[in-house]
């Protein structure tokens, strides 16, 4: 027998004890398609057979029925089901996921499931159980279909049941290998002159008189539905879209008028408000065979459709991602008529909720059906009914394309029955907590998947709450970067060989050494007037732009710096051709801001001052005591007079111990001017230095396909040179292969180390460089000797201390370093594409959890 | 780093025999952290000093000891090697241990005596009350001075150093010397290297009890050698007062003030709190951004215990009194299951619990480690099931959107609002007054008129350093009137603590009614 069932379905197994229904499960579905109630007996009672257990095995079987339902799998239920109770509950699951359920009846001859029984030691069912169950079982089967089965199959011995093909069948709606390209058009209305334009706009051969359309190669039309009532042309309007139906150049899903207008075809008692009069009035002069035509036209169409292996879904009123590629009455309902309460409102038309508020889906949803001045995009979701026949446009939306190609109304057919509503204050802009907090793994395009660990997103929840600027501007957070690996020389930590080897054993041919410049790392988003921070960042408070650190805050606590170093930086790139050349009105960069002491005088102040003063003075004091000391002992002679004391010790040397605390009195120097070079007073503005080293992105475009060298070269071109705040990076290109120019690289950094450089960042030539499928550290720091005392600390060169500072473990760095920066691009492609906030804003939320990690904070 | 003991007289040599240290023989003593070297720079009959010289060693104070688990405790960069603090009170102890107790074998009466003796402490850290340091040596006999340092000579205006290099001389035993020394460096210091346990309270007693229940600054300085924590503060207070009964002195209760027992930090957190949070992120890390110090993540992120400026000159407890005034008007409206949005510590939720109206109590907060803390308070890990299911605690934000903030009768946002930026507020009107729409929002924030009457506040200065703004009564009332017509809300206002005729009182609270 040929079994069809829905791909998305609940599968009821229905039979007596012994009918074989187990066995019937495993041969036609997979295990974990299968849930039975012996083993969910078994599973919370260790007892497959413990009857008591059986109301608790339901509850926990269904739940896990709903899960896998929810995740659009099919589902077996392998109990007796003979009961219309039982049943009941199946049919509940149903309906409650929106899916449909099949009924498979084991109807076997008693003796059968006798004999099976009696086979099995630790079954010792009374026989009255068995004729019991099939006397049920026979008295349900005529009733399955009224129960709500939509599919019901009965097999009634053991060789058909063992001669069974199932079929799973796509559901009507499943057009996932349809790729489109599509033409999703919005609602017509019978705005015929309107449809012509547009469909001639889209570059579709219109022959208007004849009604009939025919798309560019490769390109269907996908029509949203409502293409009746109110307007002038409802006669062409059907005319055309059903021939564009009929030769497969065109889907249409049902709109709410379009059922309407189906009901009244077919003799139904409907009031003639809203416009349907029109229509019908038109009808009436038509002949019955194209009554009958449009009749079956409307009663074929179905609810919505999900396209382009699902990324695609085209629904008349919306369709939230739960009832995407479902079917049942509720889901047709919510695409017919959005998501209402049955509430009216004061012009007497239904409250609809904003489903799209929420949406958090993955496939783009296009519908129409609630009339809007433009059209209204929200998270991923986007209405077309751009108003046609109300005096608006008939709107096109361009897949995958995401372009809006319109055709103005001629004029107002339909007076609004309320105006359009601007929902200029769109939801849409508050996040929601549940797209931050706990374990969450993030899809990027470098690498697969990021996972974030609760205890980190609760960490950043609170950063991100309380210190960080309005999420709007905060577009990317910058990858922490890991050190080279540690240097073999005995004098040094890091050097430049390590760095250049890690690039070197990967593949990478060139790489670009850029020096280090000690202040902080500051990210600038920069608009170029008021209208780009309202249209692209949601500022509608003038602010033009940001300067803000690596945790997302506000780089300076008042407005009236950053609006100068902005203004400056403004000015520089209109100076300079930046927006013209790159075809944007906003843009994002990576920096360092100097002086370093300007954002960490704190850290200065309380630790880094105290640190050095204090080892001044304490080893000064430390010196000059053991120096009185050994000359109170006759020139550093150990003394051996007999003395008071039971020295339990051996005496010490203190000429040695003066050596040694003056050795630590120059460390101590040397350190306090270290921190020293990386500080000056800022006056005024004027003592800022910014050293921009990323184009990160500009208007519907990322710049990390560009190398290095060229955002070098940019940065210099574009805003170097006519304003001294902003200043150069030194850089050299390096060949790993060449040796001669590998010695020029060490060479290079040594000399910029010695003058008190911070040191360089060796990137690969590549802004994102792979070797195979794996993502390469997009950058490692090699560190100078003499700034590495402000990191491990005064005297971290005495005394051996090298050696055990040498015993570090960079992997977890380099770990989060890569997370970090397949967040940080994804958040900006994701901007740069126009994705919802909340999609960028859990990659940057992201980054600031993962830098919660307990990490050495001296890598 | 260094200490030094100048004894002054006629055969001062005799320091050695005190010391049980020969003035010939230099010496050194390993210690758990380093190494201590004892030597004399200078001899002679009228003059010998002696020196305790303590060699920490930075890296392993970073790292951690060579074979224990965890990681050091402090910075690289770090002045703890440099200091005088807790290391050289450890030092002090294992070195000059039998001189504490006093015996002298070869010369008892010359311990038994006073001397003229100077202590030089080299590197002391005395953080912002050097005042202090007049107060607590002078009652004990001695002269003091001090010399103070800039923090950096290149740059004035980074202000002064916390170091004095300190000395106080005096006519006294050694043993109470060392043992005046012993206790008082980390007092000063603040920061103590080991952890604080009950064992520091016999510590202090053995050490203080000749001199200790007498001083006048006994509350200091137990409540800093202590580090503040309270039950041991309490602790050490009981006994010193029983002491004290039994001379028939009266001290009940005396000096317990909260000036030094609430700084602001929270208890109970001696080490992991403090010194942890002071290991501040290097340069590389977060260039300074984060909060290094306790301040703003240390204090409760939303309801400061009680105001900084409140414990300047407040009688009754400000705190207490908008807490009370909040459960009144909770009560008054009905409400029963209600949410506390910003909940810090607990303090409003502690008061809710007891109030049998409440059949339903979540306490929201922003930070991890509050709600911990409120945990804590409200004892809820141990709590019964009918307890539990009565008071829940959730992590969110204020400018979050939040299912879990729907369905209560009433929501209290206490002392919050004025800790988000301005710009952010339109997100939390939302996500309170649009999206978890209790029907009664009861608001509190201060009042800045008011800050008038406080005297530390300068003009302009806010009440608490993370406070984003303050309003006026005016703002807050036109704030509140268009947030409550824009989401179909009534407002009406109190004020909470003494009226000032001109400026109103310290709180402000807005009840908001949703309309029918």
């Amino acid at each position: 027998m040929r079994i069809e069932i829905p791909e998305i379905a609940v599968v009821a197994l229905i039979g007596a004890s012994g009918s074989g229904k187990s066995t019937f499960a495993r041969r036609y579905f997979k295990p974990t398609e299968v849930l039975s109630s012996d083993f969910f007996r078994a599973l919370i009672s260790d007892d497959e057979n413990n009857q008591q257990a059986t109301p608790q095995a339901f509850e926990t079987l269904y739940y896990v029925a709903g899960k896998r339902l929810e995740r659009g799998l099919l589902t077996v239920i392998d109990a007796t089901n003979v009961q219309k109770e039982a049943r009941g509950a199946v049919l509940r699951l149903a309906k409650e996921q929106n899916c449909q359920a099949a009924a498979i009846v084991l109807d076997m001859p008693e003796r059968l499931c006798r004999e099976r029984n009696g086979n099995r030691p630790d079954r010792n069912f009374d026989g009255y159980v068995i004729t019991r169950q099939t006397e049920q079982l026979r008295r349900s089967i005529k009733h399955l279909h009224k129960e709500g089965f939509r599919y019901v199959y009965v097999l009634k011995s053991e060789e058909e049941a063992a001669d069974v093909e199932i079929v799973r069948a796509p559901l009507w709606n499943n057009k996932k290998a349809e790729t489109g390209p599509f033409d999703i058009i919005g609602d017509v209305h019978g705005c015929y002159d309107e449809l012509c334009v547009l469909l001639q706009k889209l570059g579709y051969a219109v022959d208007k008189d004849r009604c009939a359309a025919a798309p560019p190669e490769g390109r269907k039309a996908v029509f949203l539905g409502d293409l009746c009532d109110r307007g002038p042309h409802n006669i062409e309007t059907l005319r055309l879209v059903m021939g564009m139906v009929q030769s497969g150049a065109a889907y249409c899903v049902a709109g709410n008028h379009d059922v309407k207008l189906l009901k009244k075809l077919r003799g139904g008692q409907t009031q003639l408000t809203h416009g349907l009069d029109k229509t019908v009035e038109q009808m009436s002069a038509q002949s019955e065979v194209f009554v009958a035509e449009v009749i079956a036209f409307l009663d074929h169409l179905i609810s919505h459709y999900v396209l382009d292996g699902g990324r695609l879904v085209v629904a008349h009123a919306g369709l939230k991602e739960k009832y995407q590629g479902r079917g049942s009455g509720r889901v047709r309902d919510f695409c017919l008529y959005g998501d209402t309460t049955g509430e009216t409102d004061e012009y007497g038309l239904p409250v609809r909720l904003p489903w799209a508020n929420e949406y958090r889906g993955k496939a783009t949803v296009v519908y129409g059906h609630t009339p809007t001045p433009e059209v209204e995009a929200v998270n991923n979701t986007f209405c077309i009914d751009t108003g046609c026949v109300f005096g608006g446009k008939l709107t096109a939306f361009r897949y995958p394309e995401r372009e809006t190609v319109q055709a103005e109304a001629a004029r107002e057919y339909y007076p609004p029955v309320r105006p359009f509503h601007d929902k200029s204050a769109a939801n849409d802009d508050v996040l929601n907590i549940d797209d931050v907090l706990g374990e969450r793994y993030l899809t990027t395009r470098l690498r697969r998947s990021v996972k974030i660990n609760a205890e980190n997103s609760a960490a950043a929840l609170e950063v991100m709450s309380r210190f960080a600027a309005d999420p709007h501007w905060l577009i990317y957070l910058p990858p922490t970067m890991s050190p080279c690996e540690t240097s073999k020389l005995p004098d040094y930590l890091e050097y430049p060989t390590e760095a250049f080897d890690y690039y070197k054993t990967r593949g990478v041919g060139q790489v670009v050494c850029e020096q280090k410049h000690m202040g902080s790392r500051a990210v600038i988003v920069l608009c170029r007037d008021a209208d780009a921070a309202a249209r692209r960042f949601k500022m509608n408070d003038g602010s033009l732009g940001i300067i803000y650190t690596r945790t997302g805050r506000r780089f300076f606590d008042g407005a009236e710096t950053e609006n100068a170093l902005l203004a400056r930086l403004r000015a520089a790139l209109a100076g300079s051709g930046f927006w013209s050349d790159f075809h944007t009105d906003w843009v994002c960069m990576d920096t360092e801001l100097m002086p370093w002491s300007a954002k960490a005088r704190r850290l200065l102040e309380e630790q880094y001052a105290p640190a050095g003063r204090s080892g001044g003075l304490g080893l000064a004091a430390a010196v000059d005591a053991i120096g009185k000391a050994s000359a109170a002992l006759g020139g550093g002679v150990r003394a051996a007079q007999a003395g008071a004391g039971q020295g339990v010790d051996q005496g010490i040397d203190l000429s040695a111990l003066l050596e040694r605390y003056q050795a630590r009195a120059s460390a101590l120097d040397l350190y306090t001017e270290a921190y020293r070079r990386y500080c000056w007073d800022v006056r005024s503005v004027d003592d800022y230095r910014i050293a921009p080293f990323h184009i990160l992105a500009t208007e519907g475009k990322t710049w990390s396909g560009e190398n290095h060298m060229w955002h070098m070269e940019t940065v210099l071109r574009y805003i170097i040179g006519s304003d001294p705040v902003f200043m150069k990076t030194d850089h050299l290109l390096v060949d790993l292969s060449d040796a001669n120019s590998a010695a020029r690289g060490v060479e290079w950094w040594e000399r910029l180390t010695a003058a008190g450089g911070e040191g360089m960042v060796v990137k690969p030539r590549d802004f994102i460089a792979m070797r195979g499928a794996e993502l390469l550290q997009p950058a490692v720091k090699c560190r100078g000797r003499e700034y590495l005392r402000i990191i491990y600390g005064p005297e971290y060169m005495l005394d051996g201390n090298l050696e055990r500072l040498k015993k570090r473990s960079l992997s977890r760095k380099s770990h989060l370093a890569l997370s970090e920066f397949a967040l940080g691009m994804e958040s900006l492609e994701r901007f740069a594409r126009g994705e919802p906030l909340y999609r960028v804003h859990e990659c940057v939320f992201g980054v600031l959890a993962l830098e919660s990690e307990p990490v050495d904070p001296r890598l | 780093m260094l200490l030094t003991i100048t004894y002054t007289g006629r055969n001062t040599t005799d320091l050695g025999y005190l010391l049980y240290k020969n003035p010939y023989r230099p010496q050194a003593f390993e210690l758990s952290y380093g190494k201590a070297y004892v030597f004399y720079p200078e001899i002679s009959d009228e003059r010998t000093t002696a020196a305790l010289l303590l060699d920490i060693d930075p890296v392993g104070l970073a790292r951690g000891r060579a074979g224990s688990s965890g990681g050091g405790l402090f910075d690289y960069v770090n002045d703890r090697p440099y200091v005088s603090s807790s290391f050289m009170s450890t030092a002090i102890s294992r070195v000059f241990g039998t001189a504490m107790t006093g015996r002298a074998d070869s010369r008892q009466a010359l311990s038994d005596s006073a001397l003229d003796l100077t202590a030089a402490v080299t590197m002391l850290p005395c953080r912002g009350e050097r005042e202090k340091l007049d107060r607590v040596f002078e009652p004990l006999g001695y002269e003091v001075r001090y010399e103070t340092f800039v923090s950096d000579g290149n740059f004035p205006g980074w202000g002064d150093s916390p170091y004095v290099n300190l000395t106080v001389s005096g006519k006294v035993r050694l043993r109470d010397l060392l043992k005046h020394l012993y206790v008082l460096i980390p007092v000063f210091d603040r920061q103590k290297h080991y952890w604080v346990g009950g064992d520091e309270v016999e510590k202090l007693l053995r050490m203080g009890e000749n001199w200790l229940p007498g001083h006048p600054e006994k509350a200091y300085i137990t409540g800093r050698y202590l580090k503040r924590r309270r039950t041991l503060v309490n602790m050490a207070f009981e006994r010193l007062t029983a002491a004290n009964a039994a001379d028939g002195e009266v001290l009940a209760g005396e000096g317990l003030t909260d000036d030094v027992l609430t700084d602001g930090a929270p208890e109970g957190e001696a080490l992991a709190g403090e010194m942890l949070s002071d290991g501040a992120p290097s340069a590389d890390v977060l260039a300074g951004e984060m909060p290094s110090g306790g301040a703003p993540v240390a204090e409760s992120p939303v309801t400061e215990a009680p105001d900084a400026a409140d414990r300047a000159g407040r009688k009754p407890n400000l705190n207490a009194r908008r807490l009370d005034g909040v459960v009144a008007a909770l009560k008054s409206c009905g409400a029963k299951r209600v949410i506390d949005i910003g909940c810090g510590e607990g303090h409003l939720l502690s008061l809710l619990v007891k109030e049998r109206q409440f059949t339903e109590i979540v306490g929201a907060d922003v930070s991890h480690a509050a709600l911990e803390r409120a945990s804590g308070k409200l004892k809820l890990e141990h709590a019964g099931d009918s307890m539990r299911e009565r008071v829940r605690l959730i992590q969110g934000s204020l400018t979050y959107k939040d299912a879990r903030f729907a369905g209560y009768d009433a929501a209290c946002v206490v002392e919050v609002v004025e800790h988000l930026d301005l710009p952010r507020l339109a997100a939390f009107e939302r996500v309170l007054f649009e999206f978890a729409k209790p029907p009664v929002v009861i608001l509190t924030t201060p009042n800045r008129e008011y800050n008038a009457r406080y005297e530390r506040l300068y003009d302009g200065d806010l009440r608490h350093s993370d406070h984003r703004f303050e309003w006026t009564r005016a703002e807050f009332r036109d704030w509140a009137a268009r947030t409550a017509d824009r989401f179909g809300y009534a407002a009406r206002f109190s004020e909470i603590g003494e009226t000032d005729e001109t400026y109103g009182a310290p709180t402000q609270m807005g009840v908001f009614t949703q309309c029918e």
